[in-house]
């Protein structure tokens, strides 16, 4: 049942065309900037050939592209969850998955993996591309594989939030502007510099991906974000509910 | 033999803050049923059959569907009702075959055998040629059609029907009107409607819903009895004098629209008409046709709910 509202929501996606626009237009970005950063790689190579330990093709090239990767996906990912519950809600259609014999529940697990997959696509094919310079060089896949899954988990909770927010609203564009303010705040806190509160600092989830994105795999990150998630899902799911008792 | 009962919905009660909006509203239906839920705008009717449905939860009350609780076991209960809110909950951008599969798949069909399903309900809807239109470009009338076959496609024992038929054209109106009728014949079948005219076709049951309670339940034959007069008027080549008349077993009334066409107003239990013809066919009257007068339901609608109002008002 949860796969197939996920499959709903997934062809649903391609059946738009501004989502194979956004899609073409973020491969052209993250190719741009593959292609500075593996220019740049090229530049320093000489001179960081002589320096022993130097920084690896993955650490200079990779990383960094992730890193960029995941700033895009932050300001990208409300633009598509808004749509999850909040048009539903919208254009009445809610009402046939609330009278369907699933549970909420299932409703909003289905919706969060269905966007999840289509997101993974966009991360899968970047992956791809980096993956691509093992053709003329030795990658750090360990690194790479990190790198990865922060990636994939920082982008889980963020949709995670953004359907919270769209499960409280029928305006789809009321959710993805409160997303995105909420993300940028998120991501406000880590910028806030080294003077700010080390446990507030803790609540960013950018600060959690940097450790994966330096290939630093800690399992405070790893809770962090399925704490995030599980929050904001829990959360979709009681407003949900809510909708069948108050209205 | 009494028929199933497939819904049985007690007490139901629920609040918008403080103020109640459904009151202690008790139903039952029994299969191959078509019950009519009446009233005016903002009656209570969508509101019930959203908490009949199970996309709403009374706040107090209970409702059983074919004997499981819709609370306690929701998905087991759901799956035996099918429901078209007010407003068809289609997604413009999907093709009709696919919707349509979707819709079966919610409602747990097993998946050998979708295919069958996705037929018999397009057949049932008339919707044999729009398989791969897009539910957007469909006239309002598909569109409704298409809301229908996604409430049936499970083939559930009880179909919720809110306002089937608005804003259809007359054609449109007669077609989903056989098809509610047909539905009756396997399900049972809850419609809600402002449309006086449509319970008469196609209602066996009524109840009047007015300021969230239920304040008149029977079924609609009887129903259009009330508040008039049983009577018919017929026409008689060779008409006696209207004393004669008076004569026939339970005439009340006798009133002449031309020399030969009487309106005879009589008792409802007495079987008039049929001492009338017998009479005339021996005293040579030449009885030539014979016109029941048709109970107007609106006009016991009106009276329905007019008795209500002053009963409130008087309280």
């Amino acid at each position: 049942m949860i796969l197939t509202i996920a499959n709903k929501e997934f062809r649903s996606l391609f059946a738009a065309p501004s989502t194979w626009f956004i899609l073409g237009a973020l491969q052209f970005i993250f190719a741009w900037f593959f292609f500075v950063r593996l220019d740049a790689f090229q530049q320093v190579q000489s001179q960081s050939s002589q320096i022993a330990n130097a920084p690896g093709v993955t650490q200079s090239v990779a990383s960094p592209l992730l890193g960029t990767v995941a700033f895009i996906l932050m300001m990208l990912i409300p633009i598509f969850t808004m749509r999850l519950v909040a048009e539903e809600r919208r254009n009445l259609t809610l009402v046939m998955l609330l009278a369907a014999p699933i549970s909420c529940r299932e409703i909003i697990a289905g919706k969060f993996l269905g966007m999840l997959l289509f997101l993974s696509l966009i991360i899968g094919t970047c992956l791809i591309m980096v993956s691509t310079l093992a053709l003329g060089t030795a990658l750090d896949f360990g690194l790479l594989i990190t790198d990865a899954l922060g990636l994939f988990l920082l982008t889980a909770s963020y949709v995670a939030l953004g359907l919270y927010f769209s499960t409280l609203t029928a305006q789809p564009i009321v959710a993805a502007s409160s997303t995105l303010a909420a993300l940028f705040g998120l991501w406000l806190i880590d910028m806030a510099g080294s003077s700010a509160n080390v446990a507030l600092k803790a609540l960013s989830p950018t600060i959690h991906f940097q450790n994966f994105n330096t290939g630093l795999l800690l399992s405070t990150d790893f809770a962090y974000f399925v704490l995030f998630c599980t929050l904001f899902l829990l959360l979709a799911i009681r407003r949900l509910h809510n909708t069948r008792i108050y209205g | 033999m009494s028929a199933q009962i497939t819904l049985n919905a007690r007490n139901l009660t629920r609040r918008l803050g403080r103020r109640e909006v459904i009151r202690n509203v008790s139903l039952q239906l029994k299969r191959g049923e078509v019950l009519g839920l009446l009233g005016q705008n903002g009656a209570g009717k969508s509101t019930t059959m959203q908490l009949l449905s199970g996309v709403l939860i009374p706040h107090a009350g209970q409702i059983e569907i074919c004997g499981i609780d819709l609370k306690l076991h929701a998905k087991q209960a759901k799956s035996c009702i099918g429901y078209l809110p007010e407003n068809p909950p289609l997604y413009r951008d999907m093709h009709v075959d696919d919707y349509l599969i979707y819709a079966a798949k919610l409602h747990r069909v097993p998946r050998s055998r979708i295919k069958e399903a996705l037929s018999i309900a397009k057949n049932r809807c008339g919707l044999q040629d729009a398989g791969r239109k897009l539910i957007g470009t469909l006239s309002k009338g598909y569109q409704q059609r298409v809301g229908i076959a996604q409430a049936i496609i499970h083939q559930p024992d009880i179909v919720i029907l809110d306002e089937p038929t608005v804003g259809l054209d007359p054609s449109q109106l007669r077609d989903i009107r056989a098809l509610i009728r047909e539905l009756g014949n396997s399900y049972s079948v809850i419609l809600s409607t402002h449309l006086l005219g449509e319970v008469e076709n196609i209602c066996d049951r009524v109840e009047i819903m007015q300021r969230g309670q239920l304040i008149y339940g029977d079924t609609s034959v009887r129903m259009q009895s009330l508040g008039h007069q049983a009577g018919f008027v017929v026409t008689l080549k060779s008409p006696p004098d209207v004393t004669a008349l008076y004569d026939v077993p339970g005439v009340i009334n006798v009133e002449a629209l031309s020399p030969t066409r009487f309106k005879i107003l009589h008792k409802i239990e007495a079987n008039t008409a049929e001492a009338l013809l017998t009479l005339s066919a021996r005293q040579g009257w030449q009885a030539q046709q014979l016109t029941p007068l048709q109970g107007n339901i609106e006009d016991a609608f009106v009276h329905i709910t007019q008795t209500d109002q002053t009963k409130n008002n008087k309280t």
